[in-house]
């Protein structure tokens, strides 16, 4: 009986390939997921999990403390087996732990990342994103935009934040790159990893045998926390190495989907030049738009709790499709349009709750300072492929293009 | 007005939604208010930060 039941329900993440990089799911399939607002769905390991899809209940879902990001517990929804390392691994993670764990090491954070912070480094994005231009126009035309822009550039901007000497960026560059490379094998990414995470090890040795007042994220962690015993210093490595990859792909894809939509209608792209005032607003839309998390955010319930008019037990998995909530009709009007005028404050690209994205205020200033000034230097950029050509990350945690070729 | 400053998460939204009112503490990063009593100019902004708090850490009334 529950074996027919089983094989009835839909897939997640999808069978079926969306039509476009900008059509989140297969029409039938979006159709069949989006009637209700919480749906049952069968995974690649055989177990099932609830799909919530719309703005409301993904918002009451991820506000919820009875939702827990610990992939280690039991009945969280996994895509694939955890491999064993992982424990050992995990220190400083903090996205996926939960409560006051998850508090104390975020809040040693929040500073750094906050708007006023972001807004003292700007002069550092600006001419991270001169570089990165440079790099571009040296490269082509024509040129891949993902490898010689949209991925080094949040690769280089973390590298300064963190405090990576210059002579290291390469490094730490081609590890990290690997670390996002789907066609590499398990294990050599794991090899990746760990380089990175000896690297980080040993980057903060060194900074501690010869403490100095640079103003940099690591030196201050450890004057301010590891120093006085309040942080480890595997705990700092962890979270060094989170900052990177939250931050790396996720706003590489924005920038590739971004060029990719916007050229499409040249005014649109005209008016990121025209009209920087609205960058601002563009890029929430973008982020809307895109979402590019879009196998959603995956929590395993604490406790019985209803949400949609679904009782969800203790113990079972949920995935907040964050794609979906963003084009709720009830939210946003004709939300598969594109509206470079639209005011998309309410999107929840950056996810909700007490997990939400950190790096928000980085990541909207690299978006806009990157768009705006490829638009002023390469006005006449477009897209140097067809539609079809174009491959996409499909089931990977984080959509978007595997490659871009570009001309001017 | 009142914020809970044991439940903000620093994401930082209501600094972004209405700087007039709200503001970050440079040590921490957690929500500050610069105006208990915000103008009748601010409503909607205000009640935008409450919507858009992500930790529920802002209230009104
Ligand atoms: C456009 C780019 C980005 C998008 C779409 C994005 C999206 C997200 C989402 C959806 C979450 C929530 C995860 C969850 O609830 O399980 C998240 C968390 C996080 N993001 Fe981002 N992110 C972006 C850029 C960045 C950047 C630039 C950084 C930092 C350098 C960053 C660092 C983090 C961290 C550390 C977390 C974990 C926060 C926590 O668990 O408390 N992200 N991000
Ligand atoms: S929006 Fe909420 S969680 Fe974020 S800083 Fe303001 S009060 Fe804190």
């Amino acid at each position: 009986m529950t074996q027919t039941t089983q094989t009835d329900l839909p897939h997640w993440p999808p069978v079926n390939p969306a039509s476009s990089p900008f059509a989140l799911l297969d029409d039938a399939e979006r159709l069949r997921l989006a009637d209700q607002a919480v749906t049952r769905v069968q995974l690649p390991t055989g177990a099932t999990a609830w799909l919530v899809t719309r703005h409301p209940e993904v918002r009451q879902l991820l506000r919820h403390p009875a939702f827990s990001s610990d992939l280690q517990r039991p009945g969280f929804p996994l895509l694939r087996p955890l491999p064993p390392e992982v424990t050992a691994d995990s220190q400083g993670a903090f996205i996926r732990m939960d409560g006051e764990a998850h508090l104390r090491l975020r809040r040693m954070l929040t500073a750094e990342f906050m708007i006023r912070n972001v807004r003292r480094i700007e002069p550092l994005i600006h001419q991270t994103v001169s570089e990165a231009l440079a790099d571009l126009a040296a490269a082509g035309p024509p040129a891949d935009f993902v490898s010689t822009f949209a991925l080094p550039l949040p690769s280089k901007v973390i590298c300064h934040l963190l405090g990576v000497p210059y002579a290291d960026h390469d490094f730490f560059q081609s590890r990290s790159r690997l670390l996002l490379n789907r066609q590499v094998p398990m294990d050599q990414l794991q090899h990746a990893a760990q380089e990175l995470r000896e690297y980080l090890r040993s980057l903060i040795d060194a900074k501690r045998a010869r403490p100095d007042d640079a103003d940099d994220l690591l030196s201050r962690l450890i004057r301010e926390r590891v120093e006085p015993g309040e942080l480890g210093v595997d705990e700092l490595g962890g979270m060094a190495l989170l900052l990177l990859i939250a931050g790396h792909e996720t706003t590489a894809n924005m920038l590739g989907l971004s060029v990719l939509l916007l050229t499409r209608h040249p005014g649109r792209y005209a008016l990121l030049r025209d009209r920087p005032d609205l960058a601002p607003s563009m890029v929430d839309e973008l982020l809307r738009y895109l979402s590019i998390v879009r196998t959603g955010l995956f929590r395993v319930a604490t406790e019985d709790v209803e949400i949609g008019d679904r009782l969800i037990r203790a113990g079972e998995g949920v995935i907040a499709l964050l794609s979906l909530a963003n084009r709720d009709p009830e939210v946003f009007d004709d939300p598969d349009g594109f509206d470079p005028y639209r005011q998309a404050h309410q999107h929840l690209a950056f996810g909700f709750g007490m997990h939400q994205c950190i790096g928000q205020p980085l990541a909207r200033a690299e978006l806009r300072v990157a768009l705006v000034e490829l638009a002023r230097r390469f006005p006449d950029l477009r897209v140097a492929a067809d539609p079809q050509e174009l491959t996409t990350r499909d089931n990977s945690v984080v959509f978007g293009l595997d490659a871009l070729p570009v001309t001017w | 007005m009142a914020v809970d400053r044991e439940r903000c998460c620093g994401a930082g939204n209501c600094v972004l939604t209405a700087p007039e009112v709200f503001d970050q503490d440079d040590t921490d990063g957690l929500v500050l208010l610069r105006d208990p009593a915000p103008g009748a100019a601010s409503r909607d902004r205000v009640q935008r930060a409450v919507d858009l708090c992500p930790a529920g850490a802002i209230r009104v009334g």
